[in-house]
């Protein structure tokens, strides 16, 4: 056996230490679904899975791998198995067909007048800018 | 004055450092990643602590920088309890020593919030959240092993007996104690003793464990004064072993 250079691995003394039990099925900790909210208010987003014996352990871990490095104001941890879904098979349930296309928002010829708004909007605040700074270098 | 606030200081970052540094021994050994990210995770923030501590000291006391206090003294210089130089043991006996030490260290800055060193208070108040967290991690664990199977109730039981008399040292009082409770510095070691063993006493119970029975002159004392286990200066030759090859490399 190779000697770590690790001397924390050295002191570990590996190729002595009593073999692991190994566990058995049914022993490994459960997956938890972890849904991360950055904003008080925002919706809280799905973000991973953390592996826990517990909720409260689950969301003590869950803060370290999600919370830690973007802006957390809040967590979720949910079973994994609490989570019911549809089957991949199952997608063509969601397919449209191609005729009804009016039941979508985007057949709706009001998005339009929408983003012209919106538009008229910004340009109007950009000449009002305009005015006020020649305004004050004036 | 600034002796006293001095010599508080080097107590509270040399504990910070060293159980830091304990404390990441475990990365990339830990019983389960997600434990591990997390336990990693709470060792940083200890190293953190330490770093904010001699800044001050720099800042403030015209010692040197950080890296230069950390890594070129001696044993005989550090300020620590011998508590956190104890070798990481199993996990049962590193998490109980987290839970006690994160717990005082808690009870701690949230006293120095108020402190009339305002820089010190300025920095409890920004680590508040950190310590939060790691008692809330501490407490879980104890709870839940202290409850769980018979084996690791008598782990945890065995690791709050071996580490109970050296943690009481974290409150050895220095000989500025007086000073500091005078200034309204700091609330002082016996107070700050009091109020842990108020928190910590209902936490053991409520996870089966019981707290030993300790006649006074048991706790371990030293650290404080300089007076450390054979397992300090190890530990130090270690951490320090890259920074010596160059001490003025710049990173």
């Amino acid at each position: 056996m190779t000697t770590s250079l690790d001397p924390r691995i050295r002191r570990a003394d590996l190729e002595h230490a009593p073999a692991s039990g190994g566990l058995m099925q049914n022993e490994h900790w459960e997956p938890f679904a972890v849904f991360h909210q950055d904003k008080r208010g925002a919706a809280h987003e799905f973000v991973g899975i953390v592996h826990a014996p517990d909720p409260e352990l689950a969301l003590a871990f869950a803060k370290e791998q999600f919370g830690r490095r973007k802006k957390t104001v809040n967590l979720w941890v949910v079973r994994s198995t609490d989570i019911f879904t549809f089957q991949h098979e199952d997608d063509d349930m969601f397919s449209t067909i191609p005729d009804k296309n009016y039941r979508e928002a985007s057949g709706y010829p009001v998005r339009k007048r929408i983003n012209k708004y919106l538009d008229d909007l910004k340009t109007l605040a950009k000449s009002k800018y305009l005015d006020h700074m020649e305004e004050e270098s004036g | 004055m600034n002796e006293a606030i001095k010599d508080l200081l080097y107590r509270m970052a040399d504990d910070e450092l060293i159980i830091g540094h304990r404390n990441s021994e475990w990365t990339g050994l830990g019983p389960i990643l997600e434990e591990d990210i997390a336990f990693s995770s709470i060792a940083q923030d200890q190293i953190g602590h330490a770093v904010a501590n001699y800044t001050l000291l720099n800042e403030h006391f015209g010692e040197p920088v950080p890296d230069v206090i950390a890594f070129s003294r001696n044993e005989k210089e550090f300020r620590c309890s011998q508590f956190v130089e104890l070798p990481i043991g199993d996990y049962a006996f590193s998490l109980m020593r987290h839970f006690l030490f994160d717990h005082a260290e808690s009870l701690r800055y949230a006293r120095l919030s108020d402190s009339s060193f305002a820089p010190l208070a300025a920095l409890a108040k920004k680590i508040k959240g950190e310590l939060k967290y790691h008692t809330l991690h501490a407490d879980l664990w104890v709870k839940k092993l202290g409850m769980g199977t018979e084996e690791s109730h008598a782990r945890m039981q065995t690791a709050l007996n071996e580490a109970f008399p050296y943690a009481l040292g974290i409150f050895e009082p220095s000989k500025y104690e007086e000073e500091l409770v005078a200034e309204k510095i700091a609330i002082g070691e016996t107070a700050l003793q009091t109020e842990w063993l108020d928190v910590i006493s209902p936490l053991l119970q409520r996870a089966n464990l019981t707290l030993p029975k300790l006649p006074i002159k048991e706790r371990v004392y030293g650290g404080r004064q300089g007076y450390h286990t054979e397992y300090l200066q190890p530990l130090l030759d270690e951490m320090t072993e890259v920074y010596r090859l160059d001490p003025a490399a710049t990173w």
